[in-house]
Parts: structure tokens; C-alpha cells; sequence
């Protein structure tokens, strides 16, 4: 036993898998206790980008400091788009009558300048329609906006209206460290305004705990229909393998989703889920371990144990068992990570665990897919969740290889 | 030519009996619904109706409809019969249209989806794993893991990244549907193009995922025969290395057709859902409308559909497979 988890461990696709799966696991298992926000805490009110949000209020209050930069420029680089600017030029070369070699998109203060020299929203611009007409005048109000150097005065509601409490001028800057509330959201929000990074990793491990239920379910139903099957023979064989052949064929995917969508939404919770899946996923491992029985069933050893009388329970548990057993844990690792990807298949067609207390991948992807988040650009709600479901799947599958290869010397790399 | 009448005659005859079971299934399950079926669907078609009479009159409609006052086995008669004349009843979200016009209409859509996609992709895979197990170094080292990576992506995640990718923010592939919003479908070649421009993402979305799980068998199977003595042998004899690997990978090739038709319920399940993310109008979003709609006739349709697209597929494939093993056309004429 020893010296085959050393063999194991020296394989470079299981310890590559093992670590990576560990990482999943102990973020999983550690981030959302440290994490200031609940995995499912509404903390914002919609699709926030990933970063650190810093109080305004807060911001005004905190002690200025004075830095002699350019500040019109910066904003308008950051703030004017490039389908802005092009919108900029096509309006300067058709209603202004400027020569397009004269326009430089790049150059943002140029560009801005000739704007507001030629700019005109009472020009006449046939051919426009007046949502694009509007569209200018839009645009026209960012970039005086964006121009303004004038200072900002700060007012509070007094007695008699409004009351001057201070001025913001155009160059007056905070430290960021001296703000007294900032909010990190190193994954953005999701739909509801929910912490991506915390709820990705609390649902890291709600499916872990469905891929393991299921995964042990679909083992033990497989090992033991397999074992029975393969050693017993006879009539029992017969109808094991027929049962077990049939729902190779049937796709189990399509009996899922029957039976998920009888039980009901109500009574679907995660662990009602794994266990749909456990139930629909053992013929894999039956019939794995039923070939594999039937060849060590006349094995010398195994005669000798019938010869000296041993029970049948027996000889399955100390003389087939063994020989089966590390093909019986790389299926498990198989069976979690197919139990894993069921979860978010299901979720995918709305057939997930109803819960609104935790959240699962599946889950994560169905709410993403449901808001658009990949129509309106918000790839911090799903791209996360995606590349989580694959290292997890693959990080089971290296282990799977790996043992694979320490188990069958053939494979081996030479 | 007597061994393979026996022999295909088996398989149909098995193929036949896995059907009829899919479809008490099909059958059945739904019928453990909770609560009354008949009344669920009637009090969600009399939605908004406050005369309760009218509600009462759905509801027996229903219960005549679906005979859910007959025993389960006469139901289950009931409802062969209608499957036989093609009637799969009348969908609750898309009233009036049938069931059948509805699942027949996408069936096209997903069929010529799928069925090039897992092709290409198994192919690709089979080439990418003989190449992995021949070459070894950098293929095995890079080109085989990051393939192996792509196929433990989902579908329906691989399909969010690509439309993410080409279609927001490169702009070169359309969002969804399989034809541009101001086309109806007929024989132009504006139609054809639009069809093709629409295809290219899903298609190539399940390509790319199809490709790692092959090869990984592929090149498994490839390594066990360069190992086998038929092999040492024929290089002691001194034929050329080319025409060993063409036995080699001959031989491998095999197991990895049953391969084919033991992975394709769960290729075809993933495919699917991923159709949801592009539109795609085939089963899988036809499918997902069912489920979110709870248009339950509409739901075991697909269902239905879905498993006997795999059963003829998987026959197909043992079929392909009698044809290329000689070892069947021998055992068979043995018997």
C-alpha cells in the first residue's frame, strides 16, 4: 500500500492533477470563511466590473493633495471611446467639410479641439435620422464634460437651501489608502449585485459535495451490480448486463432530466440532485468491474478460497475485491467529475437545485447565461465559473491518468 | 453473408427492445410528477380565467386527453398508439402547433449540427491521439494536454467563450440563430451563405471539445499495439516502418468505433445544451424552452427525440463496426 501511493505520487500527471484539484479545494474550503461578503449577500445592484471601489463621500472628505498634470487629456484618453471617436470623424468629414487627412483619431487633444471648433447641433445634417442626431448631442455634452477645468463646488441642504461647503478644483487628488471605505471585488459582481470570487467559491464546493454524493452512489450501486454479476453469472448476469446495456444505449442524460423535471422544483435540492445523478450514472462502472471479475473469477486463488469452503461475501470482499480496487477509485474520481458536469448540464436547462441559499456552478453559469452577461460584456460572471468546471473535471482527470498509468505499466511513459 | 443477417438481425431485434423500453420510460416518468399532472397543466392554461367552471371543463379535458382516468398499462397503450400515428400531442407554449411539427422542425437544425461536428472531432482526436502515442516529446507534452483541457470545458461553456470571443468582441460571427433575422429560408445563395456564416461557431465549438477525449483513447490504444510483439516481429523482419503503423493504428482504430457509440449519448447530451447559448433552433433550445415554459408534451417529445437519434446512431456505428472487424463476420459464421 505504501510503496503504491510513492509509485502514485511520482507520477507526474497525478501530482500535476493532485495539486491543482487541491487548490480548488482549499480555496473552496477557505475563501468564503475569510471573505468579508456571504456567498450569496446582494453587495451590489448589478454587473460591477473586478476591482476596488472607493467611497465617494468619503473620497471628498479626505485630505487633498495638489499634482500639476494634465487632467482634460487623461480624462478624455480614458473616457472616448474608439467607436466614439470614429463617430467624431465621420461627422467632421460629412458636416463640417474637413479633409479626412486632417483628422488624427489618435490624437485626442487635436481631435477635441477641432470638435468644439466645428461642432454645430443646429446644422442641418440630412441623411441623419434624429436618433443620431441625438446620439451627437449626447456625445457633444461628454466631451464638454469632459473638457470642464472649472471647479466643482460641494453643497449641502442648509436652512435657506442649499449651503457652499467647499470647492473641488480640476488637479486635487486623494490617497487612495487615506479613503476610509473601500469595497475589492477582485471578480466583479454578478446579475444580483452578488460577490463573483466569494459565491464562485462557495459553489466550488457545493459541487465538489454533489460530484462526491453522486459519484460514491453511482460507485457502490456499479461495484457491487458488477461484482454480483461478474461472479455470480448465470441468470443474475444475464440480467444485470441487460439492464445495464440498456442504459448505456438510453442516454443517461435524457432520463435526468425526466426524472429531475418529476421530482420537482421544490423538493430539488443540491443533495436531492447528486443523488438523481448517482442513480443514473452507475452502468459505466457495472460494467467496467463486471469484465473485470469475470476474468479473475478462476484465478487459482479464488479456487482455493471456494476448495476451503470461504462464504461467498467472502471470497468477493478478500479475493476479488482487492484486484478491482484501484480500478474502483479511478472510476470514482471519473464519476465525480461527470457528476460535476451533470450538476451544471442540469442547471443549464433550469433543472439544477432550486436553493436560494447556495449556489452551485451550474447554477453560477445558468444566471449568467439567463442575465446575458456574455452579450452585454460582463465576462467576469461566467468566464471564472467556466475555467473553475474545467479545472476541476480536468484536475480529476489527470489523477485518473496518472493512476492509470502507474496501474497499467504499459501506458507508461518510457 | 449468412453471419451478418444473424448478426445484424440480433442487433436490431436488441435496438428494438431498448427502444420500446425508452419509451415506457419516456412514459412513465413524468406520470411520478407530485400532484396531479392534469390539474398542474389545467390550472396553467386557465391562467388569468376566474369563471371556475371553464377551469373545471380544461381539466376534464385534460384527464380525457391524456386518459388519466384509465389504469397505467391502458395509458400506456394509449400512448404507443398515438406515437405510432406520429401524434405527440398538442404544446401548451406554442398552441396550436404539435408537438411533432415542432421537435420535426428542429430535428434538421441539430442532425446537421451534430453529426459532422462529432465526426470532424472524432476524427481529429483519433489523428491527434496516434500522432501523440508515434511522436511522443512535444505533442504528448503540450499539444495532447491542452486538447484534453478544451474537452473537460462544457459545451455550453466552450459556446459562451467562442460567442463571447467572435461575436462581441471580434464582431466577425453573428450571435445566434442559424440564419440572419431578415432571411427566410429558401435556395438562395444569400440564405445558403447567411446558414453558413451562423454555423461556423457551434460547429467548431463542438469540434474543438470532441477532439481531447478521442485522443486520449486514441493514444492509449495506439501505445498498447506499438507494444505488441506482431509489431517487434514485423521490425525484426524489416518491413517499413510506414506500413507497421498503418497495421498499428488499423488495429487501434477499432476499439475506438465502440468508443464512439458508448460516448455519444453524453457528446449529444452536452451538444445540445450548448445550442441554448448560440439559439440554435435544434432540440436542445426547443428543449430548454420546454423546461422553462413547463410545457411538459413539448418536453417528452424532445426527450423522446433525443433518445431515438441515439439509438439509431449507436446501431449505425455497430453496424460501421460489423463491416471493419472481420472478427465478427468470423465469429458469427463460426455459430
Amino acid at each position: 500500500m505504501k510503496h503504491q501511493l510513492k509509485q502514485v505520487f511520482h507520477s507526474p500527471k497525478f501530482v500535476v492533477g493532485f495539486v491543482l484539484f487541491m487548490i480548488m479545494l482549499l480555496s473552496a474550503l477557505i475563501y468564503p470563511l475569510v471573505s468579508r461578503f456571504g456567498p450569496l449577500q446582494l453587495v451590489a445592484t448589478g454587473f460591477y466590473e473586478p476591482g476596488t471601489y472607493i467611497s465617494l463621500t468619503d473620497a471628498i472628505d479626505s485630505q487633498t493633495y495638489k499634482f500639476n498634470v494634465d487632467m482634460a487629456a487623461g480624462r478624455a484618453e480614458a473616457n472616448l471611446s474608439t467607436a466614439d471617436r470614429e463617430k467624431m470623424k465621420t461627422w467632421l468629414v460629412s458636416f463640417a467639410g474637413i479633409d479626412e487627412g486632417e483628422i488624427d483619431v489618435g490624437n485626442t487633444e487635436a481631435l477635441i479641439a477641432l470638435w468644439q471648433a466645428n461642432y454645430d447641433s443646429s446644422n442641418p445634417q440630412s441623411g441623419l435620422i434624429s436618433a443620431e442626431k441625438k446620439a451627437y448631442v449626447r456625445l457633444n455634452s461628454t466631451i464638454k464634460t469632459l473638457a470642464n477645468t472649472e471647479d466643482k463646488i460641494i453643497a449641502q441642504n442648509g436652512e435657506d437651501g442649499l449651503e457652499e461647503v467647499g470647492k473641488v478644483q480640476d488637479r486635487q487628488f486623494v490617497l487612495k489608502s487615506e479613503v476610509a471605505n473601500e469595497v475589492t471585488v477582485p471578480l466583479g459582481t454578478d446579475n444580483f449585485g452578488r460577490d463573483v470570487l466569494t459565491e464562485l467559491t462557495a459553489a466550488i464546493g457545493v459541487s465538489l459535495r454533489i460530484g462526491l454524493i453522486a459519484g460514491l452512489i453511482a460507485t457502490v450501486i456499479g461495484l457491487s451490480l458488477g461484482m454480483l454479476a461478474g461472479y455470480v453469472g448465470g441468470t443474475l448476469d444475464n440480467v444485470i448486463t441487460f439492464i445495464t446495456n440498456l442504459f448505456t444505449v438510453i442516454p443517461s442524460f435524457v432520463i435526468l432530466i425526466l426524472i429531475a423535471n418529476s421530482v420537482g422544483e421544490a423538493a430539488r435540492g443540491p443533495e436531492v440532485v447528486a443523488v438523481i445523478i448517482g442513480l443514473t450514472a452507475w452502468p459505466w462502472t457495472c460494467r467496467s468491474v463486471r469484465s473485470q471479475v469475470i476474468s479473475l473469477r478462476n484465478r487459482d486463488h479464488v479456487n482455493l478460497s471456494k476448495l476451503s469452503g470461504h462464504s461467498l461475501p467472502r471470497i468477493v470482499v478478500m479475493d476479488v475485491l482487492p484486484y478491482v480496487a484501484s480500478y474502483v477509485v479511478m472510476a470514482l474520481i471519473l464519476q465525480i467529475s461527470s457528476g460535476i458536469l451533470a450538476e451544471a448540464q442540469l442547471s443549464m436547462l433550469g433543472l439544477g437545485p432550486s436553493t436560494a441559499t447556495t449556489p452551485t456552478l451550474g447554477l453560477m453559469m445558468n444566471w449568467a447565461t439567463q442575465f446575458q452577461a456574455h452579450l452585454n460584456g460582463s465576462w467576469w460572471a461566467f468566464f471564472p465559473v467556466i475555467i473553475s468546471i474545467a479545472c476541476v473535471t480536468f484536475s480529476l482527470n489527470l489523477m485518473n491518468t496518472g493512476l492509470d498509468q502507474v496501474f497499467n505499466p504499459q501506458l507508461r511513459d518510457s | 453473408m449468412k453471419g451478418y443477417v444473424k448478426y445484424y438481425g440480433k442487433r436490431v431485434g436488441w435496438y428494438l427492445i431498448t427502444l420500446i423500453i425508452a419509451v415506457f420510460l419516456n412514459f412513465l416518468l413524468p406520470r411520478l410528477m407530485p400532484g396531479d399532472p392534469a390539474k398542474q397543466l389545467a390550472i396553467q392554461a386557465t391562467q388569468g380565467v376566474t369563471d371556475p367552471t371553464v377551469t373545471q371543463k380544461v381539466l376534464e379535458e385534460y384527464s380525457a386527453k391524456f386518459g388519466l382516468d384509465k389504469s397505467i398499462p391502458e395509458q400506456f397503450v394509449i400512448y404507443v398508439g398515438n406515437l405510432l400515428q406520429g401524434d405527440m400531442g398538442t404544446s401548451f407554449s406554442q398552441n396550436p402547433r404539435t408537438v411533432t411539427d415542432i421537435v420535426g422542425s428542429s430535428v434538421g437544425w441539430t442532425l446537421a449540427l451534430q453529426i459532422p461536428a462529432i465526426l470532424l472531432g472524432w476524427i481529429l482526436g483519433n489523428a491527434l491521439g496516434a500522432i501523440a502515442a508515434y511522436v511522443r516529446k512535444w505533442v504528448d507534452k503540450g499539444v495532447l494536454p491542452f486538447f484534453m483541457f478544451l474537452s473537460n470545458v462544457p459545451a455550453f461553456g466552450m459556446a459562451i467563450v467562442m460567442l463571447f470571443v467572435f461575436s462581441i468582441t471580434l464582431k466577425i460571427a453573428p450571435t445566434g440563430g442559424a440564419y440572419g433575422y431578415d432571411q427566410i429560408p429558401n435556395f438562395s445563395w444569400e440564405f445558403i451563405s447567411s446558414v453558413l456564416g451562423h454555423y461556423q461557431l457551434p460547429f467548431w465549438t463542438m469540434v474543438l471539445i470532441t477532439i481531447g477525449g478521442q485522443a486520449i483513447g486514441m493514444r492509449s490504444m495506439s501505445i498498447y499495439e506499438l507494444n505488441a510483439d506482431y509489431v517487434k516481429y514485423s521490425r525484426f523482419l524489416g518491413i517499413r516502418d510506414k506500413k507497421i503503423i498503418g497495421y498499428v493504428f488499423r488495429n487501434a482504430m477499432l476499439p475506438q468505433v465502440t468508443g464512439l457509440a458508448l460516448s455519444l449519448g453524453t457528446m449529444v447530451g452536452g451538444n445540445i445544451i450548448a445550442e441554448r447559448i448560440f439559439s440554435y433552433p435544434g432540440i436542445g433550445t426547443i428543449l430548454f424552452t420546454a423546461i422553462s415554459s413547463r410545457d411538459y408534451p413539448l418536453l417528452s417529445g424532445c426527450t423522446l427525440m433525443i433518445t431515438v437519434m441515439v439509438l439509431i446512431a449507436n446501431l449505425v456505428v455497430e453496424v460501421l463496426y460489423g463491416v471493419i472487424d472481420p472478427r465478427i463476420k468470423a465469429a458469427q459464421q463460426d455459430s
